[in-house]
This record gives C-alpha cells, sequence and structure tokens, in this order.
C-alpha cells in the first residue's frame, strides 16, 4: 500500500490533497447522506427479483386453484370455482393420503430429534475440543453428499437383497422392504443432519457456569438437563424439527424410490400435474401441505424458533 | 459438564451408533460400486472395475456434470449479489415491512419444492409464454440460493457492528471506498460460505429442476434419478454416488480451514 507516504507527508505539514468531485464521489455524499436512498438501492433489485418471480408465480399458482380444466381439450379454463378446493377437502384419497403425510413428518421429526439429542449433547458438552471438531466433521459429511445418492443408498441397503435383508437372514426376521417403513427410515436420515446442527448449536450456547451453578446448588446431572438445559435449547429443537417437518411434507422422490406403492401430497400434486394434466387440481392440492406449513410456523414463531433456522 | 461414567458412556455409545447408521448406507453404495450384481445384492457376488470404467465414459454423466456446474455457478452468482444487497437492507435499516422481506427471502426455500416447481413452471410458460431451457432452471435456482448467502452475511453483518465503517467514513472515505476497504474483506469468507453453500444447494436440487428444466437440459440429479431405475446403468449410478461423496468432502475442508483461519485473525 502506498498510504505510508501520504501519512508522512501530511505529519511534515503538508495540505491535505484535495477531495476529488468525480461522479463516484458526489453519489458517495448523496448516500451518505441520503440513508433511504441507501436502502432502495440495496432493496430493489432482490425484491424485484424474489416478488416478480417468486410472489407472482406462487399467487398464479394459488389462483389456478379457482379455476378449472376443460375436460374435452384440456386447457385451464378461467372459470371460478371451488370445485378442485371441495374436492381436496372431501374427497377420501385426499385425507388418507394428507394424514398419512402428516404421520410420517411426524414420525421422522420425532425420530430425528431422538437420534439428535445425544449427538448434539455429546459433541457440545462431553467430548473434547479435538473430538468436537471431528464429529462437526463427521456430522456435516452426509450433509453434502448428494440428496439422491442418500435416498439410492437406501435403496441399496433396502432392497429385498440388499444388506439389512443378509444382516437379518439368519433371525428368520423380514425386513420392511420398500414402503412407508422405508420411507420414513430414509426420510430420518436425509434430514438428520439439519437437526443435529441446530441443537448441537443451542447447546453450545447454553454456558456451562449454568450447569455447574445449577450443580453446586445439589441438583443431579438429570435435573439440571431437564431445568435448566432443556428450557434453554427447546427453540433450537423446534427449529431442527421446522426442517424435518416442513422437509418431509412435501417430499415425494424419496417414496418414488423406496417408498413401493404409497402415495404421499407431494405425489398426488406431481401426478395431477403430470399425467392427469390439471393444474388447478394440482395446486388445490398443494394447498394442504402449505397450509399446514403455515399453520406450524405460526405456532412456533413464539417459541423463538425462527432465529435458531 | 459432569456426567457420570455411564452416562457418559452412554452417550458415546449412543453417538457411536448414529454415525455408524449414517456411515453404513454410504459404505454400501461404495460396494456396490465394484460389484458384478446389477441388482443391489448382498453380499457382492463378485468384484469389478467395469462400471468405473463406463461411468468416467458415459457421455450423459458428463455432460450432465457440465450442466450442473454451469447451472450451479449462475445461479450462485445472482444469488450472492442478490443475497449480499438484502442482508445490507436488512440488518443496517429499520422500515416497514422488513418482517415481509426477511420471509420472502425464507419463502421459496421453506414451502416444499413440489410448489415452488410447479408455480415456476406454470410462470414462464404460461404466464411468461417463454419455453423452459437450462436459463429457466438458472433463474429458479438462484431464487432459493438466495436465502443461503443471505443467512451466512446477515450473520457476519450483525457481528461486525458498523464502528469500523464509521471510522473509515470519519477519516474521509466515501461509501466505495469503505466498502472495498473495510465491509468488504471482513464480509469475505462469509460470502464463500454463502456462496458454496448456495452452489450445491442448486448442484443437488431435483425437484424444481425437474420441472423448469428445458428439453435436453439434464443435470446431474436429473441423470441420476433417470438411470436409477435402469438395470444396465443401475451400477453406474453407484459409481457416480461415490464420486459425488467423494467431491463432497473437499467444500467441508475447504469450510473446516476458514473457520479455522478465522480463528486466528480474531
Amino acid at each position: 500500500m502506498n498510504t505510508a507516504s501520504d501519512v508522512t507527508s501530511r505529519r511534515d505539514g503538508a495540505a491535505v490533497p484535495p477531495i476529488r468531485d468525480t461522479a463516484a464521489r458526489r453519489g458517495s455524499v448523496f448516500l451518505s447522506s441520503h440513508p433511504r436512498a441507501r436502502l432502495w438501492l440495496l432493496l430493489s433489485a432482490p425484491l424485484t427479483w424474489l416478488v416478480v418471480v417468486y410472489i407472482v408465480a406462487l399467487v398464479a399458482l394459488l389462483i389456478t386453484a379457482f379455476w378449472k380444466v376443460d375436460s374435452f381439450t384440456g386447457e385451464i379454463q378461467i372459470d371460478w370455482t371451488f370445485d378442485n378446493i371441495v374436492t381436496v377437502i372431501t374427497g377420501s384419497l385426499y385425507h388418507v393420503v394428507t394424514l398419512r403425510t402428516l404421520g410420517v413428518a411426524l414420525a421422522v421429526t420425532i425420530i430425528d430429534i431422538a437420534l439428535a439429542l445425544p449427538i448434539a449433547f455429546y459433541m457440545a458438552k462431553v467430548a473434547s475440543p479435538r473430538m468436537q471438531r471431528i464429529l462437526v466433521i463427521a456430522v456435516l459429511m452426509p450433509l453434502w453428499a448428494s440428496y439422491l445418492v442418500k435416498v439410492y443408498a437406501w435403496r441399496s441397503v433396502l432392497s429385498g437383497e440388499g444388506i439389512l435383508q443378509w444382516v437379518l437372514n439368519p433371525f428368520g426376521i423380514e425386513g420392511p422392504g420398500y414402503g412407508i417403513t422405508a420411507t420414513i427410515i430414509t426420510l430420518s436420515y436425509l434430514w438428520l443432519p439439519y437437526v443435529i446442527l441446530p441443537i448441537y448449536a443451542g447447546l453450545e450456547r447454553v454456558p456451562d457456569s449454568l450447569i455447574e451453578a445449577s450443580s453446586d446448588l445439589g441438583a443431579k446431572s438429570w435435573s439440571s438437563i431437564r431445568l435448566i438445559v432443556f428450557p434453554m435449547i427447546l427453540p433450537a429443537i423446534i427449529a431442527g424439527s421446522i426442517f424435518s417437518f416442513c422437509l418431509s411434507l412435501g417430499d415425494y422422490i424419496t417414496v418414488n424410490i423406496v417408498g413401493g406403492a404409497s402415495q404421499m401430497l407431494g405425489n398426488l400434486v406431481y401426478t395431477n400435474v403430470g399425467t392427469a394434466n390439471n393444474l388447478p387440481l394440482a395446486a388445490a392440492v398443494a394447498l394442504i401441505p402449505i397450509v399446514i406449513i403455515f399453520g406450524y410456523l405460526f405456532t412456533v414463531r413464539r417459541t423463538g424458533a425462527l432465529d435458531n433456522l | 459438564m459432569k456426567l457420570s461414567r455411564v452416562s457418559r458412556g452412554v452417550l458415546a455409545s449412543a453417538t457411536g451408533v448414529v454415525l455408524f447408521l449414517i456411515y453404513v448406507p454410504l459404505m454400501v453404495v461404495l460396494v456396490n460400486s465394484f460389484s458384478t450384481s446389477q441388482s443391489l445384492s448382498w453380499p457382492p457376488p463378485g468384484f469389478t472395475l467395469e462400471w468405473w470404467g463406463k461411468a468416467f465414459q458415459s457421455q450423459g454423466a458428463l455432460e450432465a456434470v457440465g450442466t450442473s456446474v454451469q447451472v450451479g455457478i449462475i445461479a450462485t452468482v445472482v444469488a450472492l449479489v442478490l443475497g449480499t444487497a438484502i442482508s445490507f437492507a436488512l440488518q443496517r435499516f429499520e422500515f416497514f415491512g422488513r418482517d415481509a422481506v426477511s420471509l420472502l427471502v425464507i419463502l421459496p426455500i421453506a414451502l416444499p419444492g413440489i410448489i415452488t416447481g410447479i408455480a415456476l413452471n406454470n410462470f414462464f410458460r404460461t404466464i411468461l409464454g417463454v419455453p423452459l431451457s437450462i436459463w429457466t432452471v438458472v433463474i429458479a435456482h438462484a431464487t432459493f440460493c438466495v436465502v443461503t448467502v443471505f443467512n451466512n452475511v446477515i450473520a457476519r453483518l450483525r457481528r461486525m457492528g458498523t464502528s469500523l465503517e464509521e471510522a473509515s467514513a470519519d477519516l474521509g472515505a466515501g461509501v466505495w471506498t469503505t466498502f472495498r476497504l473495510i465491509t468488504f474483506p471482513q464480509l469475505r469468507s462469509a460470502l464463500f460460505a454463502g456462496g458454496l453453500l448456495a452452489f450445491a444447494l442448486s448442484f443437488d436440487e431435483i425437484i424444481v429442476t425437474t420441472f423448469t428444466a428445458g428439453v435436453g437440459v439434464t443435470t446431474l440429479p436429473i441423470f441420476i434419478l433417470d438411470n436409477m431405475f435402469r438395470p444396465a446403468q443401475a451400477p453406474i449410478v453407484s459409481v457416480i454416488a461415490v464420486v459425488m461423496i467423494l467431491v463432497s468432502i473437499v467444500p467441508i475442508w475447504v469450510a473446516q480451514r476458514l473457520a479455522g483461519n478465522e480463528k486466528v485473525v480474531r
């Protein structure tokens, strides 16, 4: 850097070089005296992009739910109707699939939290710093591995001639094969790192001194965990559950690969768009997970979980 | 924390079991990529290098990698620009609708991929009337990649504070000079981490891609999905899977080094 010479010349009492009046300088002066202009400059591009590309697309899709498809031509008719919504709310197929999807998402969330808590606790509070680093990498690594690769891996494991059946054979047990159980296992596997990481970060933020104070005051370690640690990491646990719950709710690829013939909400949307060519009905079905997700996010908002994502 | 020997042991073994469960499926894929069986049978009846040779000569696979890299890079660049701008706006300013804007950033990733997918498909084809191509994929990917950059940059901005920037302005530096010499160097590693995540997200995305890719635009995930159920191709998919697992070590290594360097600087 050549600023050193500038500084010495100033020490010598030489005049500070006059600020040249360039366009950049004038822009800079304008921006530093007009914070609103600065804000608009920052917001205009991203907001335009997100609103034009995303919000318009999303709103258009949701409006489509109130239109219908001409049964002869297969074209979408702009003809306002609640038929699709009524079909989705009253049809028993949609009830069954919604309940199944919710069940899968809940099961995945519970399994993931149950698996994540001990490992996150061990990483944050028990392991040595060196071990901690290794464990973080070990947990992160499958996060980076491709989604499809992981689903494919479970397809290999759960296949009728796969390793799981090979392990179970000597005990005479039949493996789960492809189906809902396989879907739950695979989804739990997919989202596990997403659940471990926020809980681990939450535990890291619990000061050891609090736990020590609690034990100095006579609490057993289990009481300390229940009364001190758990309330403090609850938002982090909920943050983790947002990942596993919301991601499971919309999935259809995993079900296609390991779920055998079972369907989830995502599959219904997919078949309505693809083979049935009925975008309005697909949009109406898509409303189900949207409503559930917004309901869930709204409920957990108060816990501060959204800041832990 | 003080724990009894038993509870430490229980925690350690639970951790071990979970890690074992995490890695077994990946190991199975690794072994299968050398297996002579085409039907994922275990234990492998024999071993061969045939699939590895075929995978590296597969024109489709190589082209798919090229497409994915291209989409990933452009989407990441767009996401870096948009994500950085929006983090500054949200972190440095108070304005009406701030919460709505932060929700807007998260929404494309929070809603299920299939909803984003059919919404964008409908938007491009019906509303805009543009044919699907590689660019529609790029636009879609950039939209949901903004959030990863946003998360990293805004976290950094929160920690940075504004005192250094104010000092720079007090010393006479303009907005651009301050950004170039003060703000950007502090943001660099956060931008790198966010960009890396954005690229990884784009590289791996399958659902939105399915709905926004034009005819003949085959990204690597689309290639994998297309070939997974073909018996003759399945072992090649195993090879690609192994390569992808190995490649995924690179970003972790980089991220870890970055984290290490930062601790030294601080």
